[in-house]
């Protein structure tokens, strides 16, 4: 659908984008994560062709950007950054507006607007001016401006940022609901929001991609860096036995470390177990290693006459991945 | 073509939902109509020659602030984006833009056209120069549109866009004033690129081709300088 070869921004000397590779197929939900500043909008906006790139080309559809700029703007729909709308129009207005743009004409303009009116519940603020909105309005009001012409392919920048929880959850919805039909992509830095609505991610840094798989594929990936957590105790309250424990504990599983940790709670002794198989440089394969260990470890206490206080896995969310891939910022 | 009337539709209109409209319609017809009929009654005569003499400076002026927010406005508040990745071409935003600002100031000389009726009450006027004198007024108010949204796209400033806007207009009127300035073998150029005698010639109802030409050159260069500075931008 969207292939993007080697792209790349200069603005002046700061290059924001640095050869970027991607490609995006029909019907994908595509969440593009990264840290501020880190190259995000500048890329959407190339897409939108609202930039020209300094290098490098965009192919939709086999139709490239550079040479057919128009053709590749009819096919997609885009919704900038924090809506920025005429603010003085009506929103019926407006969204007439933008029908005609896009070549609705006639009757059809009207059942078009119902449509969209009803999938972004705008049918209560048809007749008001657009200043007068709140964010979330404007937002949905962008919302219905970027599929007017029910486009193959829609472009959303931040979608919900600086809305309140409930209208997140509101365009997360219309999301959902849109791109089971529609390739979208979608920048947002708010890791949960992708980790929910996206079939993809990828993950940007310094103009750089730095991670892109599947969002099931990371969320495993993420998954491989948890770590078990115990603490334990012997009936006697002697405590001496830890580094027994540490031998002892040594061999139920490949390739792991066990490492003594401060205790919670008075009398008890603490250790963390994680693998040591989890890279700090995203590879792109990996499963999780810790789950299966917690039969051995228990099967180990087992045969001891410690008592288990505590055990639990701690789990690294993609929130980690994404520390992990953009720091040093 | 359809897109740019989609634009200039829009445009217009907008003007219409801000109060801008309104209060530049309003200044434009009480300056020019207490500079008209404050002398009219010393000259005693029945023609408009005064109006149309002192219409180009009031054009510098008053044009520049309709177009000062076509683009300006656009890049300030960001909606420049949304028009961007619109199927519209740099063309269809341009011409859209110019065409809305040049129908604005026809409408803005509308109400004007009630005082050759006055005139005509008074004594006999010559229709000659006063359709002349209309023809002209809107090939310079396109003119001054094309500059103007020259001057709009090169800022989000609208102040900015204003003064710019007028500094070249003024400057285009002026000009043959300003000839003992250069040197005599260039005063004729200089004098050509003036537009206060083009003006001047079409009001009197000469309708030269050479002066028509100009203005259409005006109106040429200044879309052909934004399209080139939008594509710049990009």
């Amino acid at each position: 659908m969207i292939e993007v070869k080697n792209l790349t921004k200069y603005y002046n000397n700061f290059c924001a984008v640095d050869g970027i590779n991607l490609e995006i197929k029909k019907g994908e939900i595509l969440g593009l994560l990264g840290p501020n500043g880190a190259g995000k909008t500048t890329t959407l906006r190339m897409l939108t062709g609202f930039f020209k790139p300094t290098a490098g080309d965009i192919m939709v559809k086999g139709i490239s950007i550079s040479d057919n700029t128009l053709g590749v703007k009819e096919l997609m729909g885009y919704l900038p950054e924090s809506a920025p709308l005429y603010h003085n129009m009506l929103v019926y207005d407006y969204l007439c507006y933008v029908a005609k743009i896009r070549g609705i004409t006639g009757e059809k303009i009207d059942s078009r607007l119902k449509e969209l009116s009803e999938l972004c519940g705008l049918s209560n603020i048809m007749h008001q001016s657009i200043n007068e909105l709140s964010k979330g309005l404007k937002q949905r009001v962008g919302l219905a401006h970027a599929m007017m012409n029910d486009p193959e392919i829609l472009i959303l920048d931040e979608p919900t940022s600086g809305l309140d929880p409930n209208q997140i959850a509101e365009i997360r919805e219309i999301i959902k609901r849109i791109g089971k039909e529609k390739t979208i992509i979608f920048s947002t830095h708010i890791l949960s929001e992708a980790e929910a609505t996206c079939d993809r991610i990828v993950i940007i840094n310094k103009g750089k991609i730095v991670a892109d798989d599947s969002t099931q594929k990371l969320k495993n990936y993420a998954a491989s860096g948890d770590s078990l957590f115990f603490s334990l105790y012997n009936l006697n309250g002697d405590n001496s036995f830890a580094d027994e424990v540490l031998k002892n504990l040594r061999n139920v599983g490949s390739n792991i470390e066990i490492v003594k940790k401060e205790p919670l709670e008075k009398g008890l002794v603490s250790f963390e177990i994680h693998t040591n198989s989890h890279d700090s440089k995203y590879s792109g394969d990996s499963g999780s290693f810790i789950k299966d260990l917690r039969k051995e470890i228990y099967l180990k206490i087992k045969e001891t006459d410690w008592i288990i206080a505590e055990f639990k896995r701690e789990s690294k969310t993609l929130e980690s991945i994404f520390h992990e891939l953009t720091k040093g910022n | 073509m359809k897109q740019i009337i989609n634009i200039a539709a829009k445009e217009f209109k907008d003007y219409f939902i801000s109060p801008i409209a309104y209060i530049v319609i309003s200044i434009f017809l009480v300056v020019t109509g207490w500079f008209f009929f404050s002398t009219f009654f010393l000259f005693d005569t029945a023609d408009m020659r005064n109006f149309f003499s002192m219409l180009p400076i009031i054009f510098s002026f008053v044009i520049p602030a309709v177009t000062m927010r076509l683009f300006s406005e656009e890049m300030n508040i960001g909606s420049y984006e949304i028009l961007l990745t619109m199927p519209v071409s740099f063309t269809d935003i341009a011409v859209g833009k110019f065409l809305a600002a040049t129908i604005f100031s026809a409408c803005m000389l509308f109400p004007t056209l009630s005082y050759p009726i006055f005139i005509s009450f008074i004594g006999e006027v010559d229709p000659g120069p006063v359709i002349g004198g209309y023809i002209g007024s809107i090939l310079l108010s396109g003119a001054f549109c094309a500059v103007g949204i020259f001057a709009s796209s090169l800022t989000r400033n609208q102040i900015v866009a204003f003064i710019i806007g007028s500094a070249i207009c003024f400057t285009l009127t002026i000009l043959d004033q300003l000839l003992f300035f250069v040197p005599s073998s260039i005063t004729e150029i200089i004098a050509f690129l003036g537009a206060d005698a083009h003006f001047q010639s079409i009001s009197k109802g000469i309708i030269d081709s050479r002066d028509i030409l100009y203005f259409l050159s005006v109106i040429f260069i200044g879309l052909f300088g934004t399209y080139i500075v939008m594509q710049e931008r990009n």
